[in-house]
């Protein structure tokens, strides 16, 4: 049950939000992750990937955390993040960030540690080669392709593989799957009405698939789609990935 | 003549901007329903080509190493134009190719005579220069003859998309237009009715007109030809007809060879309007040295500019700017464009790539807001027919403006500077993190009430913030985070281990 | 106003900057004609499919544009120009130099024929249409391509009459546009005009519409 590769020892790459706003999401993904046979550790002392400084421009901020993210995980098996965004930002930019620093010790350790990071859901099917996780989850739910994992990680479907093979899920499609939701970090605040105006055009989505919970692999775009379903009372939950595979 | 132009160095902030045009529901209908078509079509032939990642991974090698030796295949462009009877003219900055292509007009009249009209091809280029206002301004109008450029310069409006620059007006808006500016007050409402008025107004213009200005799409070194792509026929009709041409472009124009077209005009077309090629390309080379009754205008002149090209090009990171070959792809793809049309960017170049292009073009003096229009979603990065990663520079150039707000006294001004750098301290210590997540519920807890389900929610933030809580609420902290829980968790399991 | 006067010194100035910021020494013209012989070019440069086939796929593009197509075997091409005409009710026709000969038969009686030496725009505009040959055609785009050349002429006659009716010989029917730039090569200095389709504008609400300021009607004859 535990997938190709045996027994893993899977190191948590949590995220700042996600520890600070949804752990439920990260106990979900130690659930499904032990339920499936493998050991979870986090390692203390990590916080942040670098992302919201590194896109809003405040590049020279973002860079002594890479340094910092090295020194957590170097030695972990894998290494494994319920956030696309997050894993994007270090697939697309950890390795410009080391050829900035001109340090050759941490440009090789980018090198090595990289192909063992993961994204929760591609971890699932990728590394592990599995789909069905023996969830049960008996609503109606649309899947939110963020765009960093449709473009940056190339998900693909995966996710969507992951949902179809939960007992008592129904899965509707969105009309607008590519769609960006509006969400991009600091843009919602400092473009807040065309944030807003995408936001829109997500949620009629959203609600025309009369799911009754959306999810995605990114707290994130959940937080923001979310946020204006919980403002016009529509019922409708964002509920993370995690914790619908974690659902039994 | 239009109205005052998108100026990038007056424009108004993007976010400011856009915040008055994503109320204009006229607009954002009629942009959303073109940009949708376009879409469309463009991924239908895109489809057909299997072989279309390899076409884009050599269109952008192509562009990558022209740039790489662009004065190399500048002067030779330069050499073989000028010896196939071109004139070929250099220009640092818009005011100088300004002054010469008024120059050029004024002197291309028979017998001395001045002429007092042009015709005009569409061109990205003229419009950055805001050529047909400084031709008015010497005494020259400039009729615009394909059909888009010709509804905004009737309507005295601005273009808000490279390839269709009126994709912000509707059929009914355009023959309001016509209806009042060609004096037709029978004209009919279908998209026929409006182009067979374009027809009839503009025929006589191309018979008549003895000066034409244009544009380039590419310019071939090997041979020193140039090449137009276009659809209507008015392009044509400005090549072929007048006795003199005179044809602006970028000094980013040039191609290598002629081979490296059957790449772009691959690309272009598909790319720009979902077409498998567009209804007419135009290749040629200096003049027809046959006196009488030769091919096409007996006078050429080919304007290279820079304008601040060159100093893109210095940029390694953003250089790849210059590879754009204007074909609008990403303005179609792009969510943000969408919702504000092209006018929102304070400039002829909207969307993403005027998000990147246009602030460099100002030397990063103007319109430092354009980074930031922008979520990052990438689809712009998806549809580029060269592979430019538009969200990279945008990424980068953000970094620029940063830094200009970070400098001297200006970092006082700017909270959000401020901000931003107050919270990368607290990433850079898993101590102040923890104890920043236990400040900030805190902090929140006057913010917030409850819900039907007993959960916290804020619906109202101070500051810079408040752009969160105008359409959404937040979730509060909850009383534990993920660390708290999971090192608890550990605690327990050692305890039990312990005491087993 | 003496234009040589406005930017002086320009031209020196632009290349040095771009010098400057590209930052490596200048490369030399073998160099660089060695690097660009290294770009790559995995795309199809060679089409796949059947003559037939090929055939078959420009009439069908030619058609999705807007062109009608008639095929025919070869001597039959001055009788089909008649017919054609007349279902078009055009009489009098513009014609390049060196048609007759280009298209291997003379061209039919009954019609008012003028040949090209020269004519001024307003003459052109009296024309009820054009004839021509073509250099190269592309199937997979529906694209013809003309050149300045006898039997095609000069720009302005294919463009300012409001028909034009293009004859393609099959042997000069191409797949893709790769293999027709190779064609097109040897004689790539001479003017040159891709007509995929008669004049269309999709500016207003990205509605294709056929005939803007090119002749608003295409007719090709493809001769097998």
């Amino acid at each position: 049950m535990n997938g190709i590769g045996g027994i893993l020892r899977v190191s948590l790459f949590i995220t700042c939000y996600n520890d600070t706003l949804f752990p439920e999401t990260g106990q979900a993904v130690v659930k499904v992750l032990e339920r499936l046979g493998h050991t979870v550790d986090f390692p203390s002392k990590q916080t942040c990937c670098g992302q919201m400084h590194w896109n809003t421009g405040y590049q020279e901020e973002a860079l002594p955390l890479l340094p910092r993210f090295i020194e957590q995980f170097k030695d972990s098996e894998v290494v494994v993040c319920p956030s696309t965004s997050c894993i994007a930002m270090m697939k697309d930019h950890y390795p410009l960030m080391a050829e900035r620093s001109n340090d050759e010790g941490l440009k090789k350790a980018v090198a090595e540690i990289l192909p063992r990071v993961w994204e929760f859901s591609q971890f699932l099917t990728q590394k592990l080669g599995i789909e069905d996780v023996g969830a049960y989850f008996p609503h109606r739910v649309t899947y939110h392709a963020s765009c960093h994992g449709l473009r940056s990680l190339q998900l693909g479907d995966g996710p969507q593989r992951l949902l179809r093979a939960v007992r008592g899920l129904e899965l509707v499609e969105i009309e607008t799957l590519e769609q960006c939701c509006g969400f991009g970090g600091t843009f919602a605040i400092k473009n807040a009405e065309v944030s807003s105006a995408m936001l829109a055009d997500k949620v009629r989505s959203v609600l025309n698939t009369r799911a009754e919970v959306v999810t995605g692999c990114d707290n994130s775009c959940l937080m923001h789609i979310g946020g204006s379903l919980h403002r016009q009372r529509t019922g409708v939950r964002p509920v993370h990935i995690a914790e619908i595979l974690a659902g039994e | 003549m239009s109205g005052a132009g998108l100026d990038p160095r007056t424009a108004p902030k993007f976010q400011v901007a856009a915040r008055v045009l994503v109320g204009d529901s006229q607009m954002r209908k009629n942009v959303r329903h073109a940009t949708k078509v376009i879409q469309t079509k463009r991924a239908k032939v895109v489809a057909e080509m299997p072989d279309w990642q390899k076409l884009r991974e050599a269109g952008q090698a192509i562009r990558q190493h022209t740039l790489r030796h662009l004065d190399f295949y500048l002067e030779q462009f330069e050499r073989n134009c000028t010896a196939a009877g071109g004139v070929v003219h250099w220009a640092r900055n818009a005011e100088e190719a300004r002054q010469i292509v008024i120059g050029l007009v004024k002197s291309s009249g028979a017998m001395g005579e001045s002429p007092t009209e042009v015709i005009k091809i569409k061109s990205m280029t003229t419009e950055e220069i805001q050529l047909n206002k400084a031709l008015e301004e010497a005494g020259v109008h400039a009729y615009e003859t394909d059909l888009a450029e010709l509804i905004i310069q009737l309507g005295h409006d601005q273009p808000s998309h490279i390839v269709v620059p009126a994709l912000h007006k509707n059929r009914a808006q355009i023959r309001e237009i016509f209806m009042r500016e060609m004096n037709l007050p029978d004209l009919g409402g279908t998209p026929q009715d409006l182009a067979d008025a374009a027809r009839r107004f503009l025929r006589e213009k191309f018979l008549r007109v003895k000066t034409a200005v244009s544009g380039a799409n590419f310019l071939v070194a090997e041979t020193g030809g140039v090449c137009i792509v276009e659809s209507e026929g008015n392009g044509r009709m400005c090549l072929t007809l007048p006795e003199t041409l005179i044809s602006v472009a970028g000094i980013d124009k040039v191609v290598p060879r002629y081979q490296d077209l059957e790449v772009l005009l691959q690309l272009l077309p598909r790319s720009a309007t979902g077409e498998r090629m567009n209804p007419y390309n135009s290749l040629w080379t200096g003049v027809d040295p046959t006196q009488k009754g030769g091919d096409g205008p007996r006078t050429f002149h080919v304007v290279l500019m820079d304008n601040a090209r060159s100093e893109i090009l210095a940029d390694k990171e953003a250089r790849q700017t210059l590879q754009c070959i204007r074909c609008g792809a990403c303005q179609n793809a792009c969510p943000v464009y969408q919702q504000t049309g092209g006018h929102a960017y304070g400039s002829v170049y909207a969307g993403p790539i005027g998000a990147i292009l246009t602030p460099q073009l100002m030397q990063m003096h103007h319109a430092q807001s354009l980074p930031y229009a922008s979520s990052l979603c990438g689809a712009c990065y998806e549809v580029c027919p060269v592979k430019i990663n538009i969200p990279e520079v945008l990424i980068h150039l953000r970094n620029k403006v940063v830094k200009q707000q970070s400098s001297g006294f200006h970092i006082l001004a700017n909270p959000e500077v401020m901000a931003l750098k107050a919270v990368a301290q607290v990433f850079r210590s898993d101590k102040v993190f923890r104890v920043s997540q236990k400040l900030g519920r805190l902090a929140e807890l006057p913010l917030s009430h409850k819900d039907g389900q007993g959960v916290g929610w804020i619906d109202w933030l101070p500051g810079m913030l408040g752009g969160w809580t105008q359409v959404r609420d937040l979730r509060v902290m909850p009383k534990q985070t993920f660390r708290e829980w999971f090192e608890e968790r550990e605690k327990n399991k050692q305890g039990a281990n312990n005491g087993r | 106003m003496d234009v040589e006067l406005i930017a002086v010194g320009a031209r020196e100035d632009v290349l040095r900057r771009i010098r400057t910021s590209i930052g490596t020494p200048a490369a030399n013209a073998p160099a660089i004609e060695a690097e660009w012989n290294t770009l790559p070019r995995e795309y199809n440069r060679v089409g796949s499919l059947d003559r037939e086939a090929v055939l078959e796929m420009l009439d069908e593009r030619l058609r999705d544009y807007d062109a009608s197509v008639i095929r025919i075997q070869s001597g039959a091409v001055a009788e089909t120009i008649a017919k054609q005409l007349t279902e078009r009710g055009k009489h009098r026709l513009v014609i390049p130099k060196g048609l007759a000969e280009a298209l291997g038969e003379a061209l039919p009686a009954g019609f008012e024929f003028v040949v090209d030496e020269g004519l001024s725009t307003t003459e052109l505009d009296s024309f009820e249409g054009v004839v021509t040959a073509s250099t190269v055609a592309i199937a997979e785009t529906g694209t013809i391509v003309l050149q300045n050349v006898a039997g095609e002429g000069r720009r302005a006659p294919t463009l300012v009459p409001d028909y034009h009716l293009c004859i393609v010989r099959a042997g000069d029917v191409v797949e893709n546009v790769p293999e027709a730039m190779t064609r097109l090569a040897a004689t790539a200095s001479l003017a040159t005009t891709f007509v995929s389709g008669p004049s269309a504008t999709a500016d207003i609400e990205m509605t294709r519409i056929k005939g803007v300021h090119g002749p608003r009607f295409l007719d090709v004859i493809l001769v097998t």
